[in-house]
């Protein structure tokens, strides 16, 4: 792997910015660029929060009005009480703002686009118009999609995943199907762009613009998990793009791709023929699986990298947790049918699609046993960015272990359409993609902001969403099991009374723990404005961004150009800064294997 | 991008086309790799949902115009009128204005297959053979369109090549060589949808 060093572009990339729009809106900078991510990924964080509140009260409390709801939607909340069916379009948005603009948006894109071109000795990335292009795409995408809320139709009621032939009719499959599905459509559509856009420029960036001495294997586990990301988005999202295409065809221009010959709906036949549902499926899994490693890998190299942080010591084996993201890469592209297994698909094409999906678990695994393995004899900082690196492999093993249950389709026809899945997926997925970006905001926020975060606001934060997370998800595993549907927006048969207590209780601990995120807010917004003044490194930190100052000025690293002597986790060594080595220190250590 | 940089790439005599390898080449080339590879999954996507779709019993086969034969010859040689004019501009003392001449040629080429390609759409709809008549012509509009769209992307890079070839302005390597290969690209692509095209639809 080791490659000659390159020389550094001898000039800035871009000229410094100057007034208040270059530099803080169509800004070239990839800082910038990254902050603007994160912001957005915030505003879409506490949207899908809320979302999910009204989702979980309408459970319990199905007849119950909502404070103002019906100013938001007079059809889908008259009078305050959420109907079945603005039930299944506040699902939609939740999971849509959640996966999009929350799951791909913080870990990868945001600390992505501020850090990559920083950990390995870049200016900038490499194409900085289109780094622009690619963020106000999405900031577009995310406001068609929210237009969904405010037009009289609604947004649509398909599902994050939008199955066909549900989500291609139109009007007749329901409220939301008309225009908030063709909003959503187009919304995915510039998203996928947004996301081609990125990922180019993450994959060119880290091939060229490595600083001297910044060899492949020299990369912090972070940037390799945002390459490997970005070589999975790309491929993902460029099929994702025509899938979103031609259900806009089927949707406005009268074609039969996904909808199929004879179909009735709303008592009125669909004047198309011939299209296969299946299609979509295919299609959208064909994204979809990977799209869940585009959530989690930045997760876990952000993890890896904080994580090691806060052990002072090095992990067991950085390369083997490199070699299996890309294992997990690969691997990821064999094993959409597994979200097929109820959808007619043939049975025996479950079985091939179950054999990669349990071969995906053991490079996971081996992940997990590293950092566990690591742990032994390590120097555990007592800090929040340690702390949730340690939570986030908490919840990571708890979702993880589910999907070998799932992973087989005999198991997984049971267990499918209920809360089982929805449990494991938020767990395995979605919290702990969660966990990771905060445990990346706290550890990079005095880098970002040149401000350091309250630790124990942090440490509050870490235990309320710690706690509240195992409350809210893990009931859902036994509910799974009692057999409890999902996507049902109320429940009624004779089996769920003895199940009520529970939903109540997961209600409460999801309404308590968002609320505990107010804390985060306040956390963040408090220490961006009063927080006390950061230094270069803070954490004793040895990957390049510890070098320059605290926020890096617009070029980086100025007119220095930084060269590279080490690997980037040169912990638990005699330096000459105390129990650790930069890696643009030119002092020797011993045993340090090149 | 890296304009700064271009500047102090010495110039190959009259050409006027930068000769070394620096930083921004390097990205440039990366760049138009890496496009190319998103570009062709997106049209595996689509061909993935052609194969799917034609298990269909309403799949019926149309007469793929014959004006696309005279279009595919009309791309191909404008590919290999730009590499000519690459070699022209790269290699020969002087040789700016012939390249220049062959790369506004295959620009020309290139707008007369797009031409070429509304033809077809024209004697298509002629037999009543719309997006949405049959999933055989839905595809063939699709995936016409699709890479119509592409080769106006290419076109739009010959346009801006020639204006920098016109202009008398240093032009780099990256540039030259990155819209190239794309066109070339574009000309390989298409033969393999034709290929899908006469065979699948």
């Amino acid at each position: 792997m080791d490659q000659a060093v390159q020389p550094q572009a001898q000039a800035h990339v871009h000229a410094p910015p100057e007034g208040f729009i270059s530099k803080y809106v169509f800004s070239l900078d990839h800082k910038v660029i990254g902050k603007q991510y994160y912001g957005l990924a915030l505003v879409a964080v506490f949207m899908g929060m809320i979302l999910s509140w009204l989702m979980r009260f309408h459970l319990v409390w199905p007849n119950t009005k909502v404070f103002g709801l019906e100013l938001l939607s007079k059809n889908g909340a008259p009078g305050g009480v959420i109907t079945p069916e603005y039930y299944l379009s506040l699902l939609t948005m939740h999971g849509t703002l959640m996966v999009f603009f929350v799951l791909t948006n913080a870990p990868f894109a945001g600390f992505g686009n501020f850090f990559l071109p920083i950990q390995i000795g870049a200016e900038d990335m490499a194409f900085p118009r289109f780094n622009m292009m690619s963020f106000w795409t999405t900031f577009v995408a995310f406001l068609v999609l929210v237009t969904a809320f405010v037009i009289p139709d609604g947004p649509p009621i398909s599902g994050w995943t939008a199955y066909a032939p549900l989500s291609a009719i139109g009007k007749d499959a329901g409220p939301g199907l008309g225009w908030g599905q063709t909003l959503w459509a187009i919304s995915i559509a510039l998203f996928c762009i947004g996301q081609l856009l990125g990922s180019l420029n993450f994959i060119a960036t880290t091939l060229d613009l490595r600083a001297k001495g910044m060899t492949l294997m020299r990369m912090p586990i972070s940037t390799w998990a945002w390459f490997i990301t970005s070589c999975i988005g790309l491929l993902a999202f460029a099929v994702l793009l025509p899938a979103c295409l031609l259900l806009l065809l089927d949707r406005v221009a009268g074609t039969s791709f996904f909808i199929p010959s004879g179909l009735v709906v709303s008592d009125r036949l669909q004047n198309h023929s011939g299209g296969s549902p299946l299609l979509w499926q295919h299609l959208f899994w064909f994204f979809g699986h990977p799209e869940v490693y585009i959530a989690i890998l930045p997760a876990v190299g952000i993890v890896s990298h904080v994580l090691t942080n806060g052990m002072r010591k090095p992990l067991l084996s950085a390369k083997v947790i490199i070699y299996s993201m890309m294992a997990i890469g690969f691997l990821s592209w064999m094993v959409w049918g597994h979200h097929m297994f109820l959808s007619g698909m043939n049975p025996f094409s479950s079985l091939l699609f179950s054999f990669p999906t349990l071969t995906i678990t053991i490079p996971a695994t081996i992940i997990t046993l590293i950092w566990l393995g690591s742990l032994y004899g390590a120097n555990i900082q007592i800090n929040t960015a340690t702390f949730f690196s340690l939570g986030f492999i908490s919840m990571f093993v708890t979702g993880g272990v589910s999907g070998f249950f799932l992973a087989q389709p005999s198991i997984d026809i049971y267990l499918h359409a209920t809360y089982f899945v929805v449990g494991h997926f938020h767990m395995v997925m979605g919290v702990a993609a969660i966990f990771a970006i905060f445990s990346g905001t706290y550890f990079w926020f005095p880098k970002m902001f040149g401000r350091m975060m309250n630790e124990k606001l942090g440490m509050v934060h870490f235990w309320i969403t710690l706690i509240g997370a195992y409350c809210i998800f893990m009931p859902f595993h036994y509910l799974g099991i009692a057999g409890n549907v999902r996507r049902y927006a109320s429940f009624v048969d004779d089996f769920m009374p003895g199940l009520m207590p529970l939903h109540k209780f997961i209600t409460i601990a999801a309404l308590i723990t968002g609320a505990g995120q107010l804390v985060f807010l306040v956390n963040l917004i408090h220490s961006r404005f009063r927080g006390k003044l950061a230094p270069d490194n803070p954490w004793n930190g040895t990957s390049l961004e510890w070098s320059i100052p605290s926020p890096p000025p617009w070029n980086n690293f100025g007119a220095d150009h930084p060269i590279v002597y080490h690997d980037p986790y040169q912990y638990g060594v005699k330096g000459a800064m105390g129990d650790f080595v930069m890696q643009t220190s030119p002092e020797k250590i011993e045993n340090e294997a090149t | 991008m890296a304009s700064t940089t271009q500047a102090m790439q010495p110039l190959r005599s009259a050409v006027g086309v930068s000769a070394t390898t620096s930083t921004a080449e390097r990205t440039s080339a990366s760049g138009i790799w890496v496009a190319m590879f998103a570009i062709t999954m997106s049209f595996a996507a689509f061909t993935s949902a052609l194969f799917i779709r034609q298990a269909s019993t309403d799949w019926t086969h149309l007469l793929i115009p014959k004006v696309l034969i005279g279009n595919t010859i009309v791309l191909i040689l404008s590919g290999f009128v730009l590499e000519s004019g690459r070699r022209t501009l790269l290699a020969s003392e002087g040789g700016r204005s012939r390249g220049r001449a062959l790369v506004v040629l295959s620009l020309l080429l290139g707008v007369v297959f797009l031409g070429g390609q509304y033809l077809a759409w024209r004697q298509l709809a002629a037999q009543g053979l719309y997006l949405a008549t049959s999933p055989n012509s839905s595809f063939f509009y699709v995936f016409t369109f699709m890479h119509g769209v592409h080769v106006f992307g290419g076109i739009l890079a010959l346009a801006y090549l020639c204006w920098h070839l016109a202009s008398n302005r240093m032009v780099r390597r990256s540039l030259l060589s990155g819209v190239a290969t794309y066109w070339h690209f574009m000309a390989a692509l298409w033969v393999y949808l034709l290929i899908v095209m006469y065979s699948r639809l």
